[in-house]
């Protein structure tokens, strides 16, 4: 019984050096900028970067137009497969997988044939094109983990009972989703929404291949040319990470004490 | 012409039919029930009344208007759901202005609307609740006063008792039925609870397959069952397997044993079997007096429940079961001891015929 107890802690223990250790070593490497002493030096560095500025926020926005284009086609989706065509669930589930099992450098590749500057539509002949591009990329790796979201959402409420409800009271699909639907599945939505800006944030092959100003490509450039400012963004990403974490957690926890 | 006219309804899922060649007319006003056990079909016509199912075939008219194919948001039908189906994230004065707020009414007629729904259902203070903060007896009468503030032309109900504990059951359907009666509001009601269908209804549809075995008042379908069905499902019923002695003075044979109907047998020959009923309510132990049928045997079974006291009694091969009045002073029959049961003539139900 005891051994049995010591095995357990110890998995434990070797599971959280494993994910800590290196953690921590990145951080401690973050903080030697300056010789003989800690400091956040690295951290001002890159914040006082106008590169890290654009790139950055370049990413956020694109963040927040993938999860809205995003919401607005899986949404609806979800919605409908849920509520007429359940026999079809296995079949969305298995294509909103795909982008786990399909690199992204294979789909980049894929855009790049099919919309480069001499296809019938080439969008990659405009930023604006490009960034559209970039963004049904976006779409296409959130997917597995936006659709999860949204349909657990949609299960934790009887969609059928209350679209029927609406229906009989005159309303219309688009009035149901957007009046009954999309308030009792917020939590939810939140959750994909935050899944959805912590992979875009980070996002290297296809803002790199589509030449984009994104976060990704200036961390991997930051990586290759300097030596404290990679390890205290490395730092900064993954407290990004967590804090769409924390915020997901907080918005569950607040959404099940809300309803009994 | 019938305020809802059902002609030649017919529903099929793939190859299985639900409802087959269904007609009913309901008249304005009426309190209708749909009984029958799971999977007869009673919902799912509810379901194409609402439209929420498409009839493979056949017409519903409702005040006239052609209603078949019409999308469940422009029937104006009001629904009230076994489950609530109670909007969770819209307050309870929410939930009954929605379908004003839908219609484009104004602020103050909703305010107001809402207000007089409230009191309707005798909740007036709790407005500002969210579903999830009522019981579920509460929860139904919102969901009873959202279908009712539109002004629908037909209430539809189904099983809206069911998720419900007994007690309130009870007060809800009485309270269901005196706010039907209030407003004169034409409704159909979907039960699979026989006692429910008996006390509120004007007229009752007891449905078997997808077909409606008998349409009648409560009293009808409760004394004078059509089928063997409705017999069966409607109260507690004692069958016999009889053959007729005389056509013509109603003589039959139960188990050996003679006794006449009054039920008209004319139409059956001489040694013809047929299916015969009693009601357990209407056999009485001992007596005989008059012209009151007897049945004679030994008492094989005493079951206090409450109320009444049922008694088992075997004749030779069959077995009859009758309700006595519970009374403390009662000496009750002794298993094993022989018994008469005895019995109107009119009480002598005629089944079917094999």
């Amino acid at each position: 019984m005891k051994t049995d107890r010591l095995g357990h802690w110890l998995a434990i223990l070797i599971g959280t050096l494993y994910f800590l250790v290196p953690l921590a070593a990145t951080f401690e490497f973050s903080l030697r900028k300056l010789r003989g002493v800690y400091s956040f030096e690295a951290y001002r560095v890159v914040l006082a970067d106008p590169q890290f500025q654009s790139s950055f926020t370049f990413s956020v926005g694109l963040a927040v137009v993938t999860i809205v284009f995003g919401m607005a086609i899986i949404v609806p989706m979800a919605y409908f497969v849920e509520l007429r065509l359940r026999k079809l669930r296995p079949f969305v589930e298995f294509v909103t997988l795909l982008p786990l099992v399909v690199p992204a450098i294979v789909i980049v590749f894929g855009y790049l044939r099919l919309y480069n500057s001499s296809s019938l539509l080439p969008l990659t002949n405009s930023s604006l094109g490009t960034n559209f591009l970039l963004t049904c990329g976006y779409v296409t790796l959130a997917l597995p983990y936006m659709y999860r979201s949204i349909e657990t959402g949609l299960r934790s409420i009887d969609v059928r009972t209350l679209t029927e409800a609406a229906e009989s009271l005159g309303a219309s699909s688009g009035t149901i989703i957007w009046r009954i639907i999309l308030p009792n599945i917020r939590s939810a939505m939140l959750s994909g929404a935050f899944l959805t800006f912590a992979i875009v944030i980070g996002e290297f092959t296809f803002a790199s291949l589509l030449n984009r100003p994104a976060f990704g490509p200036y961390l991997q450039l930051i990586g290759a040319n300097r030596a404290y400012e990679p390890a205290a963004l490395a730092v900064m990403a993954f407290m990004i990470t967590w804090a769409c974490m924390g915020i997901i957690q907080v918005i569950s926890r607040n959404a099940a004490a809300a309803r009994p | 012409m019938s305020f809802i006219e059902i002609s030649h309804l017919k529903k099929s899922f793939g190859p299985n039919t639900v409802v087959h060649d269904f007609n009913l007319s309901i008249e304005k006003g009426e309190f209708i029930s749909f009984l029958g056990p799971s999977g007869c079909g009673k919902t799912t016509i509810l379901r194409m009344i609402a439209g929420f199912e498409t009839a493979s075939s056949g017409s519903i008219r409702v005040g006239g208007a052609e209603m078949t194919h019409l999308p469940p948001a422009k029937r104006n039908v009001g629904m009230v759901f076994q489950a609530y189906a109670l909007f969770p994230n819209l307050t309870v004065a929410g939930n009954i202005g929605f379908g004003l707020k839908i219609a484009g009414k104004d602020r103050s007629e909703i305010d107001a609307r809402v207000a007089e729904m409230l009191e309707l259902i005798k909740l007036p203070d709790l407005g500002d609740r969210y579903p999830y903060q009522l019981s579920g007896g509460q929860q139904q009468r919102v969901a009873l006063a959202r279908a009712l503030a539109i002004k629908p032309q037909v209430l539809l109900l189904d099983e809206p008792l069911s998720a419900l504990d007994a007690k309130i059951r009870v007060s809800l359907r009485e309270e269901i039925r005196a706010l039907q009666r209030e407003l004169g509001i034409t409704t159909v009601f979907v039960t699979h609870d026989q006692e429910e269908a008996l006390s509120i209804s004007d007229r009752i549809v007891v449905m078997n397959e997808g077909r409606a075995d008998q349409v009648g008042t409560p009293s009808e379908i409760y004394n004078n069952p059509a089928t063997r069905f409705v017999a069966s499902f409607v109260g507690t019923l004692n069958l016999f397997e009889a053959r007729v002695v005389d056509p013509a003075t109603g003589r039959v044979s139960i188990d050996g044993q003679p006794v006449v109907t009054a039920r008209d047998i004319s139409t059956y020959g001489i040694a013809d079997e047929a299916t015969v009923a009693l009601r357990p309510e209407a056999l009485t132990l001992g007596g005989g007096e008059g012209d009151r049928n007897t049945l004679t045997g030994t008492v094989e079974e005493v079951a206090f429940l409450g109320a009444v006291i049922r008694v088992r009694v075997r004749l030779r091969e069959a077995r009859v079961s009758l309700d006595i009045f519970n009374d403390p002073a009662l000496d009750l029959p002794k298993i094993g001891a022989a018994a008469t049961v005895s019995f109107k003539k009119d009480d002598l139900l005629i089944i079917d015929r094999h």
